[in-house]
């Protein structure tokens, strides 16, 4: 039998590492509502990223902040560049091209890692004071991160919901074809929201950098959770993905404890398809 | 069509002579290279099955790692013949596929959806491999137990001419079926399904029972293709036989070849593996990772210039010349 404190330190963990996980749905599921193209290669942004942090912290020592700052900016231009040079050719293209594409982007991406910074494993080295709340250890960094992802995701709301390129955006996804009938420039709007999923993939770099040694690899191991969480969350609907999210990263962490990480992703991927069995549109899909 | 049929069976003709050709030292590594292009082209063909009508898996890896990993382990623990082994490969793949397939043709999961299940299913089985190191190696892989000597039973044999014509059987066995399909009432049905739904069930098809059909004999054909793979390499790894990297090499070949021609998973999967094994050879073990960089870069670049792969953009370009060369004569007359 396993300690009960373990299995609430594992939940406790999952929740926070939830925050970060939601985050990266939250960027992905945005592109997707407003472009209707799911980035493949969107976690590798995001390995992309948290290199930058690392050669500007630990390399060149630099403050973390600094290096946090300069990975939203290179997300998003990441973002951009992904939309501008790969996206914008092969919008009207069919659906398996698309992904095709934003897959080759992946190969692209982990290779050209491989390449420059080889396979090893690198992380940035804080010195943060561990909290120990009821016997068990906290780590502060995960604290942190957790708290800033809660705040980004704040700030997206906000953007979305209070400026007028946020309404923009949120009325692209709702119609294109209306939108462009109202003399808007979907362009325009695919370009910002770009920018934005890319600048959310580089603060998810600077929260997971702190946690999580970076690898050309980085983004094979967290991928393929973001899409689950997407396509339980709903693709395209904002609240059943941050949902999704905690669901996924407790079965993660708790099942990680009891047996090990990869045997924990296996079971997140059971629950994921008994999920989908019942609630087929999304955990938070209204039942027509 | 007699054209075709002359053009084909001279194809087949100079394939089976082909291993006896006169090449020297290089003949070993020509008929290597072949054999993967059988076998892979084989399975290209199996994904296009799914593929043609709007199935995209991204995650066709999952079914040649169970195939390969199950005869692999029956042999090595049990000692149980690949050809026995094999039958059973079929089966879990079979059930495999229809849990994956039943939920998502069940309830409409098509399109990304459908994409991002299965590239998730394709990652799952690799980490389940990972996982389960005690009996599977984890990622390190497991090599095949060596038979000793030339071993029908074992399918294990020195000479690669026996693999090569075991794969040139493989290829045209995986045609004919393509072809049945394209001409069966599945095909039409499918592609009713492929265009809409609702639509196609309104008219009576059963879109659940087609939709499993179609995956099951498509997972069920990559399995056997990555027995075959396993039993020719006798080393079985994660990395290479299941997760997101080879699956997307499967759709990447088969897109660039054409997937609603008969040919172009074949000529897909020909071109990906002489530009692997060229960018292999050209950077050999200096610059790890700029082969797959080249490829990753070139994969990008096809995709946006030729939309409709090799084999339908040439297939288009004569077209055009055709009904060029029609349209002046038929102003004529």
């Amino acid at each position: 039998m396993i300690d009960p404190l373990f299995l609430a330190e594992a939940a406790i963990n999952g929740l926070l590492l939830g925050g970060v996980l939601a985050l990266l749905a939250l960027g992905l599921n945005l592109i997707f509502g407003v472009i209707d193209i799911v980035w493949i290669a969107y976690v590798d942004l995001v390995m992309i990223c948290m290199y930058a942090v690392y050669f500007i912290v630990q390399v060149y020592g630099y403050p973390i902040w600094l290096g946090g700052l300069a990975s939203v900016a290179l997300g998003a231009l990441l973002g951009i560049g992904v939309h501008l040079l790969i996206i914008s050719p092969i919008l009207s293209s069919a659906p398996v091209n698309q992904l095709l594409a934003t897959g080759g982007l992946l190969f692209f991406l982990q290779s050209f890692a491989t390449f420059l910074w080889t396979t090893d494993h690198r992380s940035v080295r804080l010195t943060l004071p561990r909290l120990e709340i009821l016997d068990m250890p906290i780590s502060v960094a995960r604290l942190i991160a957790f708290a800033l992802a809660v705040l980004v995701m704040l700030g997206l709301y906000l953007f979305l919901t209070r400026t007028y390129i946020g309404t923009a955006i949120r009325a692209v996804s709702q119609d294109r074809e209306a939108m462009s009938l109202m003399g808007a420039n979907p362009q325009r709007v695919y370009v910002v929201t770009s920018a934005v999923g890319g600048a959310i993939a580089g603060v998810a770099a600077a929260l997971l950098i702190i946690q999580y040694a970076v690898h050309p690899f980085f983004g094979a191991a967290f991928g393929p959770i973001t899409f689950m969480i997407c396509v339980l969350g709903g693709l395209g609907n904002m609240v059943g993905a941050f949902v999704a999210s905690f669901i996924m990263s407790e079965v993660i962490a708790i099942s990680g404890v009891i047996w090990s990480t990869e045997m924990g992703y296996v079971i997140a991927f059971v629950v994921f398809i008994v999920m989908i069995f019942a609630r087929p549109g999304g955990i938070l899909a209204r039942r027509t | 069509m007699t054209t075709a049929r002359l053009v084909g069976a001279l194809l087949v003709g100079v394939l089976l002579a082909a291993p006896f050709m006169p090449l020297g030292v290089s003949r070993e590594y020509t008929i290597h290279v072949l054999v993967q292009i059988f076998i892979w082209s084989f399975i290209g063909g199996a994904w296009s099955l799914m593929g043609r009508f709007g199935l995209t898996s991204l995650g066709h890896g999952a079914f040649l790692g169970i195939g390969a990993y199950t005869t692999t382990l029956l042999w090595n623990f049990y000692g149980l013949t690949p050809w026995l082994g094999v039958l059973v490969a079929v089966l879990i793949t079979a059930v495999f596929a229809v849990v994956v397939a039943y939920p998502c043709s069940r309830f409409q999961v098509v399109g990304h959806y459908f994409g991002l299940v299965t590239l998730a299913v394709g990652e799952v089985i690799r980490l389940l491999i990972v996982a389960e190191r005690d009996w599977t190696g984890g990622s390190l892989g497991v090599t095949v137990k060596p038979a000793g000597q030339d071993s029908l039973l074992a399918i294990q044999f020195a000479d690669k001419r026996v693999f090569y014509y075991g794969a040139l059987v493989l290829w045209l066995v995986g045609l004919y079926i393509w072809v049945r399909v394209d001409r069966s009432m599945a095909r039409s049905a499918m592609e009713a399904i492929g265009e809409d739904e609702t639509a196609a069930a309104s008219v009576g098809i059963h879109v659940t029972r087609f939709k499993i059909g179609i995956t099951v004999l498509s997972a069920v054909l990559t399995a056997i293709g990555g027995v075959a793979y396993a039993q020719y390499i006798s080393y079985v790894n994660p990395d290479t036989l299941a997760g997101i990297g080879v699956s997307l090499r499967i759709v990447f070949a088969v897109v660039l070849g054409g997937m609603y021609s008969l040919l172009g998973p074949t000529v897909g999967t020909a071109l990906t593996i002489a530009l692997a094994e060229y960018l292999r050879i050209l950077f050999g073990l200096k610059f790890i990772g700029m082969a797959e960089t080249i490829y990753g870069f070139l994969l990008i670049v096809f995709i946006i210039f030729l939309p409709a792969g090799i084999y339908g953009s040439v297939r288009d370009l004569l077209r055009r010349r055709s009904s060029a060369v029609a349209a002046p004569a038929r102003t004529t007359a």
